[in-house]
């Protein structure tokens, strides 16, 4: 792999610094309940990811999604038992990921679809 | 999942005249009627079964397209439609945009998992902005089904 060399002498642009000054959260999620991350789920999951302005990225082996966008997150197909790791970068990335795991651990909880459409 | 497992091509419909949820969600569960994937007296029951699923939060997921769908003790497999609309239908999406793509899926209660991978398949192709350009302008059932098929031949990722 090819190094980055940075010379020293040479300051980085202002707003390079600041990015890179920005806090960086990582943390591993396992999907739990039965229907996967599925339509309502990923819904809760993007919406409440648009909540925080960090960069939020899900990963699943070597697919990498943007955690605010429904569409991306459904492209996981993460069914039950699926690990995902969740990472931020941004002002509020540690409260975002703490958020999100909350939601996930929670088996999205707050989602009566599946009980409706059972019943037909 | 492939498109062609669970899409049922004489239910596709081009050019959808109305502009509201309800009525499109109808003419599609009316067109897979049509076509023989659901049963007479159970439209009515899929249709309301569908509603009731959008009360909870919109299945406009976004860039234009929806994913309207309900588990339906009726169907023993995986049934999926497609519908475009060249004017948009108001669909309440999280990113506010009018709904132009739209796949209805009835699937068996007792297989998420199909359920799941239909999701991921329409959601991973329809991330290519191609693909979506082009289902947006096809004219026809038939322009569709090409589609279909060439994004399953992965055409398009």
């Amino acid at each position: 792999m090819r190094q980055l060399t940075v010379n020293p002498m040479v300051p980085r642009p202002r707003y390079v610094q600041v990015y890179m000054e920005m806090p960086i959260a990582q943390r591993t999620v396992v999907i739990n309940n039965p229907q996967g991350l599925h339509a309502r789920p990923a819904e809760m999951f993007a919406r409440l990811a648009l909540k925080f302005d960090s960069e939020i990225e899900v990963i699943r082996d070597s697919l990498r999604v943007d955690a605010k966008s429904i569409l991306h997150v459904l492209t996981l197909g993460a069914a039950q038992g699926t690990e995902l790791v969740l990472h931020a970068h941004g002002a509020d990335a540690e409260a975002a990921l703490e958020a999100l795991a909350r939601l996930v651990d929670s088996d999205f909880t707050a989602d009566e679809t599946m009980s409706q459409e059972s019943q037909g | 999942m492939k498109f062609i497992d669970f899409v049922s091509r004489e239910a596709i419909r081009t050019s959808v005249e109305v502009d509201d949820k309800e009525q499109v969600i109808r003419s599609m569960a009316t067109a897979l009627l049509e076509s023989g994937k659901i049963d007479q007296d159970q439209h009515d029951s899929i249709v309301e079964a569908i509603l009731k699923r959008e009360e909870l939060g919109s299945t406009g997921i976004g860039r234009g397209v929806a994913v309207p769908h309900t588990k339906h003790p009726s169907v023993s497999e995986l049934v999926g439609t497609v519908a475009i609309s060249a004017d948009g239908v108001d669909f309440d999406s999280l990113d506010g945009e009018k709904v132009h793509l739209l796949f209805l899926l009835v699937s068996p209660p007792d297989r998420p998992g199909d359920h799941l991978r239909a999701l991921e398949n329409i959601s991973r192709q329809l991330r290519d902005e191609t693909f979506c350009r082009f289902l947006k302008q096809s004219k026809s059932p038939e322009d569709v089904w090409q589609l279909l098929e060439e994004a399953d031949n992965n055409q398009f990722v």
